[in-house]
């Protein structure tokens, strides 16, 4: 690491001054740079121990809690991997995790490709004044807290909610139904609360990055004569590798990390219907008195995040360069 | 670019229903919150007689300038620290570059996707062996740990930015780390440290997990985690809970509605760098 840290420290100065780039002075940068090390250890060490006690040490220990059998209170005992043994058998324990990855569905899919869609679609008046509006209005999913937005929807799916209203007024009394009660479709339900919160925020960061597209680009592309749906595929999508990278880990994150909403609209119900693994820890650890078992789910969720989410950074690299 | 007005005109309606669609709960919220208390009424209708009371009502009954005070104390215990010692690291690990600086960052940026379901249960039994359940601290202290990854990330990618020459220059003049930090560096930062000050107010006032097992108390939690408790009490009332819900939502859409341009600009930049 050292070497590799002066290395390129070198390579630095070498570009700045590539005739004055002689070795004493490539030996003095380096002298001061082991000078400074220690100052620079010190500043980094207030943060580094509060990550170190928030973050890495309970991370350490929920590791170690999913081995044993703890009920909080009496002295726990070695279970080896039995937890996790029971997390790929128990249908009751592995259904939180598929729910997630059906909430994938809506907090990632949806509002990405709607995004695009709609981004794509205004993009010609993206510096109009309805457009400036638009970001402010679009945004204020994104600030409120997700429980807010968790009460709100609870009442638009409500019996006697809004969304029935409106089924009601285009004659589609046949479907209406308490959404978020509903087995059949609570997930569901739960998904378009996601995806409500979610689409402002993709929309705005695929619209950020295609205005960054050159513009000549889509005029060669019209006088090539292709259309609408050809210069998307041939320009716009190609162009946004990263952005769309970056809306994919944020929502995926947001659908298998998600607690707040489902917490606040549905607690997991109706039976098990909407329960997330988010959920499913909170319970088992702080009602069920299951702490080995709820850190193994909390050590599964972590690891089936790194796996969907570390490819995406790779995608996002590879574009980079 | 080429726009035809007929894609122009398409692009308009679509904006405005994608508009509409966003506000609708708000404006559902708030006529429903103009009903008379306990009554139950349909999404979208315009009451007889607006209750304009519920919201004194829902403010007492919460004791929302209580709920406030703690939202701000905690706001206050963790964004001013964070700022400060994320940038610290981050002018080491982005400026000075020290051996072995890399390692320590790939250490902390590891922590970038964490969920924080994934720490939750050994942070009640740290909290709890620290005599801390229950208090503010309960979730001060850990949302500075847990935030050190983005701060940190952040600070770094914006001193990484900071020409080399400019250090050089100072310390030619005789300045220290210590001046050539605060003098120089800290000033030029303000940009990206108040970007970050604005994600970081709102992380915390809308955190909702760490508030709801770290601290029973309502009066002691974030606004996300008041406004949960507030619900499991006045969940039957409907009127009543629009009202205190919109309530606790005014602090921070005031302070976007401010703040607008900034706060879209930190969201996407946030994102965009997370």
């Amino acid at each position: 690491m050292t070497q590799i840290d002066v290395g390129s420290a070198a390579g630095g100065v070498g570009q700045a001054g590539v005739e004055a780039g002689t070795q004493s002075r490539r030996r003095a940068l380096r002298a001061r740079r082991l000078r400074r090390g220690g100052v620079a250890y010190a500043l980094i060490v207030p943060a580094a121990l509060a990550y170190a006690l928030f973050v890495l040490r309970p991370l350490g220990l929920t590791l170690q809690f999913s081995f044993y059998e703890w009920d909080g209170i009496t002295p726990s005992t070695w279970v080896g991997l039995a937890n996790y043994g029971a997390l790929l058998t128990d249908p009751t324990l592995f259904g939180p995790i598929l729910n997630a990855f059906e909430l994938i569905v809506f907090f990632s899919f949806i509002p990405v490709a709607l995004g695009l869609l709609t981004a794509n679609l205004i993009r010609g008046i993206a510096t109009s004044r309805l457009a400036v509006v638009a970001r402010t209005v679009l945004f204020l999913p994104q600030v409120i807290p997700l429980v807010a937005a968790g009460i709100m929807w609870s009442w638009q799916l409500s019996t006697n909610g809004v969304v029935n209203q409106i089924l009601r007024l285009v004659g589609l009394d046949a479907v209406t139904r308490a959404w978020l009660g509903d087995f059949d479709t609570a997930l569901g339900a739960v998904g378009v609360i996601g995806a409500w919160v979610l689409l402002g925020l993709c929309m705005l960061l695929l619209l950020a990055g295609m205005t960054k597209i050159d513009p000549a680009l889509y005029e060669a592309a019209r006088i090539d004569g292709a259309g609408p749906v050809r210069e998307f595929f041939a320009i716009t999508l190609p162009s946004l590798r990263q952005e769309v990278a970056v809306c994919l880990t944020v929502t995926i994150i947001a659908a298998l990390a998600s607690f707040d909403i489902v917490y606040i609209s549905t607690q997991g119900g109706p039976g098990n219907s909407t329960l997330v693994p988010g959920l499913e820890i909170y319970y088992l650890a702080f009602f069920e008195r299951e702490v080995g078992m709820a850190s193994a789910l909390a050590v599964a969720l972590m690891v089936l995040v790194l796996a969907v989410v570390l490819p995406l950074q790779w995608l996002n690299r590879e574009s980079d360069r | 670019m080429i726009v035809s007005t007929r894609e122009a005109v398409f692009g308009r309606v679509l904006l405005v229903v994608l508009m509409v669609v966003t506000v609708l709960p708000f404006v559902s919220l708030f006529l429903t919150a103009l009903h008379p208390p306990g009554t139950y009424p349909a999404g979208l209708a315009w009451p007889d007689d607006p209750h304009w009371s519920n919201f004194v009502l829902a403010f007492q009954s919460a004791g929302m300038g209580r709920l406030l005070l703690s939202s701000v104390l905690i706001v206050a215990g963790v964004v001013p620290l964070s700022l400060l010692i994320a940038t610290l690291a981050g002018f080491a690990l982005g400026h000075l570059r020290p051996p072995g600086g890399r390692a320590i960052f790939i250490a902390f940026i590891l922590g970038l996707t964490l969920p924080f379901e994934g720490v939750i249960i050994p942070l009640y039994y740290q909290m709890r062996d620290l005599g801390l359940l229950n208090t503010r601290w309960a979730i001060i202290l850990p949302l500075i740990g847990l935030y050190m990854p983005f701060a940190v990330f952040w600070m770094r990618a914006h001193f990484v930015n900071m020409p080399e020459d400019l250090s050089e220059a100072a310390r030619i003049d005789g300045a220290g780390t210590w001046v050539l930090f605060w003098r120089i560096h800290v000033p030029l930062s303000v940009p990206a440290l108040s970007s970050l000050a604005i994600l970081l107010f709102l992380w915390t006032w809308n955190q909702f997990l760490l508030a709801v097992v770290l601290v029973d108390d309502p009066t002691k939690r974030t606004m996300a985690g008041a406004l949960g408790a507030f619900q499991g009490q006045w969940g039957t009332d409907i009127p009543l809970l629009c009202a205190g819900s919109l309530l606790i939502l005014t602090p921070t859409l005031a302070v976007f509605l401010i703040f607008q341009r900034k706060f879209v600009a930190a969201l996407l930049q946030g994102s965009l760098k997370g």
